[in-house]
């Protein structure tokens, strides 16, 4: 299994705050690999670390055995990751075609190579078609999900990071969300899924890591994970507690 | 009637120089979230670029390439040069202080806009300056009863042509959106590949080359120019922008257009002596009741 992507010993600071003290993972060729932790535990943090968006403390970030520590934030999806963020964060003004369209920004100019890229998000996503010159901040939050992952994978990156695809989504959409993040697997994608739905993330991840407070303390098999006491106690039965009420 | 229509067209001649200028101030602040206050004065040093170049270049172009040519050699002169003026003030008067927040970089604009409207007086004289009559040939049309000189029409279609292309690349090409999503999000347009640095060269050149066009057609339809020009012609503008919504491309274009008009009908039917009365009691109406302008998008609705 070839290492795709390798964070080692990674120290993230905002000022003087501490929010990553030192958290090594990695995702290999073709996974699904999942974070999971509580809210303010680190997990954005980590991943606009990834993408150039945080500077780094100390630590290295490589995609491929290339370090990622000194490229630009924009440079980042040249490299093949692409970043879908935390709350949806579309471009509201624009069209869902337009927000597509920027997705596509680092090939811009090779037109059929983008129209391609839509045909592939809109058999993903066919809603998205229907919508296409709907300005994306009318759109509902399930369809700006999806425009986001849509968008994400308009650059064809090797990874796709994924920061809590389910907030806030009704259970329905959040198992169609989790069905369409498989099938961009499937096309040999590999995903690095930030997640606080930690059984609908072992669901479908090959790997998991446990972020609390900026360190990892719990990493291995999804199905191991799923099994593992503490990971019960605080992630699961959490979860269903939350749901219960 | 007729006095009516004679207004609207001036009022919209001199509407498409408050719209040429306005979309320096709303690209700027779009992306920035910075009032330019040195973008008057960047037009205003357009308008004296095209002055030197018309009356001293004027033997040479006008043997070489004729009237037309002479016109369109200094609008476009103007236009680089002023181009390449808002890419300088932006590297030493702004790009420094970005860090230390908005109000230091307003701070500096303003102090740029001092500098720049100092710089004009010492360099051409603190008298009017004419612009050279034969520019355009004065001919007078008259339609249905209506009057209107050749130079307006040039104004007019060159302006409509400069506003249609603008609108184009904002609003219709890819790199527009990377312009408008980098007002909207900078963070996120990073992730989308969109380096904030191009995005920032363009608009601090685009901007500042559509005003240096606008001071050579001003300086061409009002024939006087002085360098305190980039205080009043900024300061419509930028009422026109408020008008149109801040950082809004299509509201900078209608804002101005409209304020134009305003402007001139309230000279006609009010009184000339109140006319600049009548466009900033405008802008406080639209402050008032309406503060995102006319096409702006409601602000802050996002937490
Ligand atoms: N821009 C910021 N400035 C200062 N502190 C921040 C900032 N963003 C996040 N933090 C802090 O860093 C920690 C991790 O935040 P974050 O990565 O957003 O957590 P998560 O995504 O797991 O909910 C939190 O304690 C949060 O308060
Ligand atoms: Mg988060």
């Amino acid at each position: 299994m070839t290492v795709l992507l390798k964070v080692e010993d990674l120290h993230i600071f905002y000022d003087s705050i501490e929010a990553l003290k030192g958290i090594s993972l990695e995702v290999n060729e073709g996974e699904i690999v999942t974070v999971l932790g509580a809210n303010g535990a680190g997990k954005s943090t980590l991943l606009r670390a990834i993408s150039g968006l945080l500077p780094i403390h100390s630590g290295t970030i490589q995609l491929r055995g290339e370090g990622l520590n000194n490229v630009q934030a924009y440079e980042i999806v040249i490299k093949g990751i692409s970043h879908a963020p935390e709350g949806r964060k579309v471009f509201s003004t624009l069209t869902v075609e337009e927000n597509l369209n920027l997705g596509a920004y680092i090939r811009r100019k090779d037109i059929k190579a983008v129209s391609e890229a839509k045909e592939r998000v809109f058999s993903l996503f066919p809603i998205l078609k229907s919508r296409r010159s709907q300005l994306s901040g009318t759109l509902s939050g399930g369809e700006q999900q999806m425009l986001t992952m849509g968008r994400g994978l308009m650059s064809t990156p090797r990874i796709l990071l994924l920061d809590e695809p389910s907030l806030g989504l009704a259970p329905l959409l959040v198992k169609q969300i989790f069905q369409i993040i498989r099938e961009i697997n499937d096309q040999g994608i590999s995903i690095l899924l930030v997640e606080q739905n930690a059984r609908k993330a072992l669901s479908i991840a090959d790997r998991g890591y446990v972020l609390e407070t900026g360190n990892i303390t719990i990493s291995g098999l999804a199905s191991d994970l799923k099994s593992n006491q503490k990971v019960q106690e605080a992630y699961l039965g959490g979860a269903a507690l939350k749901k219960r009420k | 009637m007729r006095i009516f229509l004679e207004q609207m067209i001036n009022g919209l001649t001199i509407g498409s120089f408050y719209a040429l200028i306005a979309l320096g101030y709303s690209m700027v602040y779009g992306v920035m979230k910075l009032i330019n206050f040195a973008h008057g004065d960047l037009f205003a040093l357009g308008s004296y670029l095209g002055f030197s170049l018309l009356v001293w270049g004027s033997a040479y172009v006008t043997s070489h390439v004729g009237l037309a040519g002479g016109m369109i050699a200094a609008m476009l002169i103007a236009a680089i040069g002023i181009g390449m003026a808002g890419i300088i003030v932006e590297r030493i008067a702004y790009r420094p202080i970005y860090p230390a927040g908005r109000l230091p970089a307003v701070v500096s604009a303003l102090g740029v806009s001092i500098f720049l409207q100092n710089a004009i007086m010492v360099a051409w004289g603190p008298r009017y300056q004419a612009y050279p009559v034969n520019v355009v040939p004065t001919v007078r049309f008259e339609i249905g009863g209506i009057h209107i000189t050749l130079l307006q029409i040039i104004i007019l279609i060159l302006s409509f042509i400069l506003l249609a292309l603008l609108y184009y690349i904002i609003q219709k090409t890819t790199f527009g959106a990377a312009i408008r999503a980098s007002a909207l999000d900078r963070d996120t347009a990073a992730l989308m590949g969109i380096n904030i640095n191009t995005v920032i060269f363009f608009i601090f050149a685009l901007g500042p080359a559509l005003g240096g066009t606008a001071g050579v057609m001003v300086g061409m339809y009002y024939r006087q120019i002085s360098f305190t020009m980039g205080w009043n012609y900024g300061l419509k503008a930028f009422t026109a922008t408020i008008l149109g919504g801040i950082g809004n491309i299509p509201g900078a274009m209608v804002g101005g257009l409209l304020l134009g008009i305003f402007e001139m009908l309230g000279s006609a039917y009010i009184s000339t002596a109140y006319k600049d009365v009548f466009v900033f009691l405008i802008l406080i109406l639209v402050l008032i009741f309406r503060p995102r302008g006319l096409l702006g998008e409601k602000v802050a609705e996002k937490v």
